[in-house]
């Protein structure tokens, strides 16, 4: 009998590990033959800690284990959730990029090869670089970390540059509230992250790497370092992958509680052990990136979607998706969620589906007020926008953004000027101290939103000017997005601000 | 004064710069593994990084203060860290950190006067589909809620 017990920081933070101990120590008791296997989440954070058994005829759940229920569990006597893969929140999803997650144990390389692990590796590894960088632009990947870069585009740049040394640098720096699809797939399938930024290295002739993982994911920080560690014994890193002659290996720099150190440059400061502030652009970090050379900056699951694209085939995933966003997106649905969790799908779900038929509305049973959509520099949308498509440019067409695909739910009690004056004070926190717009700006910010409150008429446009500001003088998104929320909460929500909804209009 | 931890002393320093100076950019790794060791950078390593890396004073002081996980001092003896940011917020995280304060005794984030323990803000845990969300001396709460924090902090407290 094999028992999975989620090692996924979601399912650990609501009790998987004295689960897991109850399960043992009662299998123990018992004299049961039971492997436990500490699998990744499938993504149901609203069934954690889930429970799966197998006992040769598939996996059946168990959600929201308590130590308590072990020996209801091994006895098969425990309320049970039917098979896993039929739970309609998973079996309504395209999982391509999570396919693995939550269904093989992390660490382990053979489980990872008996479920394609390395099938696109081995692709990449018979074809040139021009060939596979050809490969990636067929299937029409974007940049999954909320800019929306061709992902096959920013790789020809770095093939093409002439270097004695280039970098794949993976950006796993995943500070959005509301996202935490790079952690969920960094603890339940490091291998795929691994995979995908070797093949990257075959396509640039970038033979080093860095994971720049942010200090508050300490779980994924050990998974990943493990895997890396056992990849590299297995020869699928190190001067000789695969057999292939080539060489490709990578290590875990761990991040220290910058939010900005997300952004690209940033980082690339932070990894040379600078302080985090953004370089100005040109020179673009493709050219000049980390030390100095060319350099991919990518995000985890921009990288950890490429094996699968090799595995299955470019147009495979090009098939999937709506106008020019290609393929699956992994949905992070947080907040105020009756069923919070990752799902997978082809873009184009409307936002209403997204929030009331898989979400299954508010975890506290009263309307949904507001859904900020890709993290702190996303704008809120309301709910008579409910029937845009999830897709870079319908929401681009709306005043806002997918960004990293997170999707943080509030209820009716939500006071929308407090999280406009939010957004303003996580600007100032974090900003690098670069540019005036943003350092000053997000101050100035949230001293007009807080003589909105008081009830100064005039404020209201002071606010909107300095958004403007922000947006047309930062020197990166940080100041330059800030304005998404702050200014959506006040068109979508002028009574919030103090407006009656008719002076508003 | 936390009981628990070595006194900075110029040799331990100096071997923890040595094991990870042979990095690309060895900065941050050595600035964590002083963290680790001490709970704190202590003011007595900076000449010591400056002179191993070839950098001037000012320039590591600057990177240590950029960043919002090295500390000046020495946390409180048990940490809790409860998360602000958006998702935790849509789910009671306002009021849940502002009992727990209350419950402890503290006026804002900092240290108790006794030490024993420090609340500091995190901005999200990744854990903002079980919000809110905390963590206490490393581990992950989900669905936090402050009696519950506070009972842990006391039992953790609690002589043996
Ligand atoms: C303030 C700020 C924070 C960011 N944080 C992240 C992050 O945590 N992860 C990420 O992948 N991209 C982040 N980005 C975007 C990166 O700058 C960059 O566009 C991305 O890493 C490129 O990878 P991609 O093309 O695969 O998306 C951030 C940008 C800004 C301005
Ligand atoms: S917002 Fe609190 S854990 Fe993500």
């Amino acid at each position: 009998m094999k028992v999975y017990i989620p090692l996924d920081s979601a399912a650990v933070a609501l009790g998987a590990d004295d689960v897991a101990d109850a399960i043992r120590a009662e299998a123990s008791a018992r004299g049961l033959d039971v492997q436990v296997i500490r699998n990744g989440t499938r993504g149901m954070v609203f069934l954690e800690p889930l429970v799966e058994v197998d006992c040769g005829a598939g996996r059946i759940g168990y959600g929201n284990a308590s130590p308590a229920d072990a020996g209801a569990i091994l006895d098969g006597t425990a309320d049970d959730l039917g098979p896993v893969e039929d739970i309609p929140y998973l079996a309504k999803q395209t999982r391509l990029t999570f396919a693995r997650c939550g269904v093989i144990d992390p660490l382990s390389l053979s489980d990872y090869e008996a479920h394609g692990g390395l099938a696109g590796l081995r692709r990449a590894i018979a074809m040139s670089g021009e060939e596979i960088v050809e490969e990636v632009k067929t299937s029409g990947l974007r940049g999954r970390g909320g800019a929306g870069f061709p992902t096959g585009i920013k790789w020809d740049t770095v093939r093409q540059a002439q270097a004695d040394q280039k970098y794949i640098v993976c950006n796993a720096d995943e500070g959005d509230s509301g996202t935490f699809a790079d952690r969920m797939i960094m603890e339940g399938d490091p291998f795929c992250l691994i995979e995908g930024m070797a093949i990257a290295g075959l396509a640039t002739g970038a033979t080093r790497g860095f994971v720049y993982l942010r200090s508050e994911y300490p779980v994924a920080i050990g998974v990943m370092e493990e895997a890396i560690r056992r990849a590299r014994g297995a020869k699928v890193l190190g001067d000789d992958v695969l057999a292939s002659g080539r060489t490709f290996d990578m290590e875990v720099r761990v991040g220290a509680g910058a939010y900005v150190c997300g952004e690209e440059t940033s980082l690339l400061n932070s990894l040379e052990g600078k302080r985090g502030v953004v370089r100005a652009k040109p020179p673009l970090p493709a050219l000049e990136g980390a030390f100095g050379k060319p350099t991919v900056v990518n995000n985890v699951i921009s990288l950890a979607t490429v094996p699968v694209i090799f595995e299955k085939g470019a147009q495979h995933y090009a098939d999937f998706g709506l106008g020019r966003s290609r393929g699956t997106i992994p949905l992070q649905i947080a907040g105020n969620v009756a069923r919070g969790g990752l799902f997978e799908t082809a873009f184009g779900m409307p936002l209403g589906d997204i929030v009331n038929d898989i979400g299954g509305g508010t975890a506290s049973g009263r309307p949904v007020k507001a859904v900020q959509v890709g993290g702190p520099l996303g704008a809120y949308f309301a709910p008579h926008q409910f029937d845009t498509p999830f897709g870079y440019e319908e929401f681009d067409g709306e005043g806002g953004l997918i960004g990293h695909a997170g999707l943080t739910i509030f209820d009716d009690s939500a006071d929308m000027l407090g999280m406009a004056r939010f957004a303003m004070e996580f600007c100032a926190v974090e900003s690098c101290g670069k540019c005036t717009p943003c350092r000053i700006g997000a101050v100035r910010g949230v001293e007009t939103l807080d003589r909105i409150a008081a009830g100064d008429p005039a404020a209201q446009e002071v606010l909107t000017d300095l958004c403007d500001t922000m947006t047309s003088g930062s020197l990166c998104a940080l100041g330059g997005f800030t304005p998404y929320p702050v200014m959506s909460a006040l068109r979508l929500f002028p009574e919030d601000f103090g407006a009656t909804k008719e002076a508003a209009e | 004064m936390r009981q628990d931890l070595a006194t900075p002393d110029s040799e331990t320093i100096r071997a923890i710069i040595a094991a990870e100076r042979h990095r690309e950019g060895p900065l941050l790794p050595i600035l964590h593994a002083l963290q680790a060791e001490y709970d704190h950078i202590p003011e007595s390593a900076l000449p010591l990084i400056a002179e191993a890396l070839a950098l001037t004073r000012a320039e590591v002081h600057g990177v240590v203060t950029f960043y919002h996980d090295f500390r000046e001092a020495p946390a409180g003896r048990h940490v809790v860290k409860v998360c602000r940011a958006e998702a935790c917020q849509s789910m009671g995280a306002n009021d849940m950190a502002a009992r727990l304060l209350d419950l402890l005794g503290l006026d804002g984030y900092g240290t108790l006067p006794d030490g024993s323990v420090t609340v500091e803000p995190v901005y999200c845990l990744g854990l903002c589909a079980c919000a809110p969300a905390a963590m206490v001396d490393g581990t992950l709460l989900g669905r936090a809620d402050s009696p519950a924090i506070a009972a842990k902090l006391a039992k953790a407290e609690a002589p043996a």
